[in-house]
């Protein structure tokens, strides 16, 4: 089943083209990974999904892009509701600097959630979900920056997963990780796909291979090949995805 | 040759940069050597324990003077903080960068006006107001809190402005991707992490408040009696010094620096107060 989709998706920063025709189909919980050298637009195609690119001054979009069958750039959409379902996670872990507990209930507060019960609740349930609960649950009132960078990024989940987000749009979310911190969130990432839809961005290309199962190549704003990835990494159609993944550029 | 002109120069800045901190220490033992025997003969009580202040009769009580300090300060405060850190948030946030641009040089020219001035405009303007408005003398704590509210804000403004720009925009940027609006972010994410750099600036600017001389003798009206409400006319420490240093003389006269090393401690108290606040936020 389609979660997302683009449609003739074109990007503009001023005058510089980004993004050029990109159609895109991304299937509901599985992991789809976008892969190419710096500057090729994976990221900005990121934002394109939850509108982030709106508070870039500059910016032009042309194009659909579809969740659920639902327009939304054209539409008038209620965009703190698209935002909590289409959930973010950034390059460098970006905690609030506030304690762990009131990182995870920021979004249900924002969404309208201020039942000291149901908060403790669902914070339970999203470090749970984050496998942060066992080590955190006594200190929840300590700050979230005291954490270490793969717990931040961990929490930095949860809190995507406190508001119910349906998917997980993760832009290199681990590259300021160590190796063990890595392969500690690629098995998160992992277990997540059975409940959420997740489309991750990497520069890396053994992470996109042993995590997605589908991915995209981009080059210069265009996205060459897009396909399952066994496909991709075992036998490309285009030369060029061919010379990225044997190592050739990038 | 080069090489001893460098040395010179070198030396000749050492001594221009150390000879501030020197007057900076002269003024210091000024002040302790004319107030400090008022204190040790008469210990602090005299100063503290007496709400009467009437050099000829040999009574020396602060506590009037006191009380107009501190109310007109805590008044100064109601006004330019909550004025203060919505403008600073207004600029940090929701203005555009060349409404910033030109609005932070003209708030800070505020910072430049002298105080005469804002004295004359509390003065002419602002009394008559209040007199008309709450009764009253005119001149009184209401009149100096809403002059000095005003004289504080670019204080308050520009440091609490650094703090809300110092954020790192990930904070922004995670706040909004989880669907909160721009105020809920300034209100629940930004606000928060900027609070300790918010509370250096309003520390310094109840320090500018408390310090305040000129305009406050302008618009309080210098009644040397403890004030019944906000509306009375009052006198603060410093136009105490101001108003009587020029006659004082003898026991007068020291108790009057004795009354600038205790709003001296109290000055260096707020500062180094702002100092390890700003040094305390981390990012």
């Amino acid at each position: 089943m389609v979660k997302i989709k683009t449609v003739n998706l074109n990007l503009f920063y001023g005058s510089f083209k980004a993004l050029s025709n990109i159609n895109l189909d991304v299937k509901k919980n599985q992991i789809t990974a976008f892969i190419g050298s710096s500057g090729c637009g994976k990221t900005s195609l990121l934002r394109c999904l939850n509108r982030m690119n709106d508070f870039i001054r500059g910016v032009k979009i042309e194009g659909e892009v579809l969740i659920d069958g639902k327009e939304i750039y054209k539409n008038v959409v209620d965009l703190t509701n698209l935002r909590r379902r289409i959930g973010m996670v950034f390059q460098r872990p970006n905690p609030f600097p506030l304690s762990i507990y009131d990182n995870v209930i920021y979004g249900p507060k924002v969404h309208g959630i201020n039942h000291q019960e149901n908060l403790m609740e669902i914070t339970k349930k999203a470090l749970s979900s984050v496998f942060l609960w066992r080590e955190l649950k006594n200190k929840l009132n300590d700050s979230a920056l005291d954490l270490s960078g793969e717990q931040q990024q961990r929490l930095c989940i949860a809190r995507l997963l406190a508001v119910h987000a349906e998917v997980l749009l993760m832009d290199e979310p681990c590259s300021t990780l160590d190796p063990i911190a890595t392969a500690k969130i690629e098995e998160l990432i992992m277990e997540l796909k059975k409940k959420y839809t997740i489309v991750i961005v990497s520069h890396n290309m053994q992470q996109a291979a042993r995590v997605s199962d589908y991915t995209g190549f981009f080059l210069l704003g265009e996205m060459v090949e897009f396909g399952k990835t066994e496909k991709i990494f075992t036998a490309p159609k285009d030369k060029r995805t061919e010379d990225y993944i044997t190592g050739k550029f990038g | 040759m080069k090489n001893h002109q460098e040395k010179i120069i070198e030396k000749s800045i050492l001594i221009v940069a150390f000879s501030t901190v020197f007057i900076l220490f002269l003024i210091t033992l000024f002040i302790f050597k004319e107030g400090l025997p008022f204190i040790l003969n008469n210990g602090l009580t005299r100063l503290f324990f007496s709400t009467n202040w009437s050099p000829s009769d040999g009574s020396y009580g602060i506590i009037p003077m006191l009380i107009g300090s501190l109310s007109i300060t805590f008044g100064a405060l109601i006004l330019g903080v909550p004025l203060g850190v919505a403008c600073a948030i207004y600029l940090a946030e929701f203005s555009s960068k060349t409404l910033r641009n030109i609005l932070k040089p003209m708030i800070e020219l505020l910072a430049g006006i002298p105080s005469v001035v804002y004295g004359f405009i509390g003065m002419i303007f602002l009394a008559p107001v209040i007199r008309s408005y709450f009764g009253g003398p005119g001149l009184s704590i209401l009149t100096a809190s809403i002059v000095l509210g005003i004289m504080i804000l670019p204080t308050i403004i520009s440091i609490s402005l650094d703090a809300l720009l110092m954020l790192p925009r990930s904070y922004k940027e995670g706040s909004m991707a989880l669907g909160a609006t721009q105020w809920q972010t300034v209100t629940g994410v930004l606000l928060p992490a900027a609070r300790s750099g918010i509370l250096a600036g309003v520390i310094l600017g109840m320090g500018r408040a408390i310090g305040e001389t000129m305009a406050v003798i302008m618009v309080t009206g210098n009644s040397v009696k403890v004030p019944s409400s906000f509306i009375d006319s009052t006198r603060t420490l410093t136009a105490n010094i101001a108003l009587e240093m020029g006659y004082a003389i003898g026991e007068h006269r020291q108790a009057l620096f004795a009354t600038a090393i205790i709003l001296f401690v109290f000055i260096i108290i707020l500062n180094i107060l702002a100092m390890k606040i700003i040094k305390k936020r981390r990012i």
